[in-house]
């Protein structure tokens, strides 16, 4: 895992997502999610290039399905970004990072 | 601007195979892996059990790490990034990646390997992610305990069907007619499944839900008669198409979009640009016909150069 991004799990979702003051990206991932290992290294870089902006975290599905199965994700990798605690957009399935940057446009 | 001998673009068998041979042949090759499609289609498989040389088989992403491993022993220069634009028109042939830098080379092969096909039945892709799957390793996990069904009938819809039943309580297998084209021990494995049931004859007309999938409308494809298939969810395997998009016009191609190579070699109709793979078979498709097909570009590119 980068350094980049935090790591979020079931106990901390409400602290972490809903009441962060800055916009949060999390994604659903799992170990054995091919698509997942290819998109993390670029989650990793526009986590970098927009710390200020945007908090990206990543949640496991295996370890933590409370928080999967409250934003019924059946898809991985499942990318939702949360304003002010609401679901504002939602990115299925790993794209380039060019793809995403424009996908993330309006929190960036 | 540094003109390489070769440059392959795609990272299947194919494409591995060839960027360890033309590394081999000291030809420095760069390989364009693909931003989120690196290692190709085995990436999204479980277990491999017919690619010989691993009798107890192996995973499909630690075979594509092996590949790759082995090509970056012997050299070869990756890149992790997709090729958005190709110009062929000149000698030196150039490629540009998705940050927009371009590389040069004297030949190239085309190793882009197949993507899925799609149904095209209302609200597939609305309620893809939402029950609506082309990736059974990935996303089976979700469908615990659930009814859910695979549409296809080849070894790739069974493999999925039975890797499925790990999960769900009961997996429909959906295909068009009333047998299917998937080899004897695929289907006998599938016929012996107590949770697999076969839903013979029968084509999705259209995926039913509103903001996640509720079931599956359903036509018989002998009498006409419809019916709806209560699923939660739906696994989408049937078939591949090549993706030729980037040579379009350019590299020929047949009707179906696989890229025409000439006789029993990956010569395409320009000088200097080589084919392997699914992109350009859709007969065998195979893990080991691509890195076959993979060596024989890079052999065919080693001689072209020579010349």
């Amino acid at each position: 895992m980068g350094n980049n991004t935090v790591v979020i799990t079931d106990a901390d979702w409400d602290s972490k997502v809903l009441k962060s003051e800055k916009p949060v990206l999390v994604d659903f991932w799992a170990e054995w999610c091919g698509p997942c290992r290819m998109v993390a290294p670029i989650l990793e870089e526009i986590a970098g290039e927009n710390a200020d902006k945007i908090t990206i975290a990543k949640l496991n599905v295996d370890e933590n399905p409370v928080s999967a199965g409250n934003a019924r994700v059946t898809s991985i990798p499942t990318l939702n970004v949360y304003v002010g605690g609401e679901l504002v957009k939602q990115i299925i399935g790993a794209k380039p990072k060019a793809a995403l940057l424009a996908d993330l446009a309006a929190y960036l | 601007m540094t003109v390489h001998n070769v440059i392959i673009i795609g990272s299947g068998p194919s494409g591995y195979t060839a960027a360890m041979y033309a590394a081999r042949a000291q030809l420095n090759p760069v390989i364009f892996e693909g931003a989120v499609t690196a290692g190709g289609a085995l990436m999204n498989t479980t277990e491999v059990e017919n690619f010989p040389g691993f009798p107890d088989g192996i995973m499909g992403p630690a075979l594509m790490e092996n590949m790759r491993a082995q090509a970056a022993k012997f050299g070869a220069q990756f890149i992790t990034d997709d090729v958005t634009a190709i110009d062929f028109s000149n000698e030196i042939k150039s490629v540009t990646d998705g940050s927009g830098k371009t590389y040069q080379a004297k030949a190239i092969i085309l190793a882009m390997g197949s993507a899925y096909r799609e149904l095209g039945v209302p609200n597939e892709k609305r309620l893809s992610g939402h029950g609506v799957s082309w990736c059974a390793t990935c996303d089976g996990f979700f469908f615990r305990g659930q009814t859910i069904a695979v549409v296809g009938g080849g070894d790739s819809a069974v493999e999925e069907a039975t890797f499925l039943t790990r999960f769900a309580e009961k997996v429909y297998l959906i295909h068009r007619r009333d047998e299917l084209r998937a080899s004897k021990i695929m289907v006998a494995r599938a016929e012996s499944d107590p949770k697999l049931e076969f839903v013979w004859n029968s084509a999705v007309q259209e995926v039913l839900g509103d903001d996640q999938v509720t079931g599956l409308r359903l036509k018989n494809t002998v009498d006409g008669s419809e019916s709806v298939l209560p699923v939660t969810g739906l696994f989408v395997e049937i078939g591949h198409d090549p993706r030729s998009e980037l040579v379009k016009g350019v590299v020929d191609t047949d009707a179906e979009g696989y890229v025409q190579v000439k006789g029993r070699t990956t010569a395409t109709n320009i000088d200097g640009v080589f084919a392997a793979g699914d992109l350009v078979d859709n007969r065998y498709r195979q893990a080991i016909t691509a890195a076959g097909s993979g060596c024989a570009a890079a052999l065919d590119a080693e001689k072209w150069l020579a010349h």
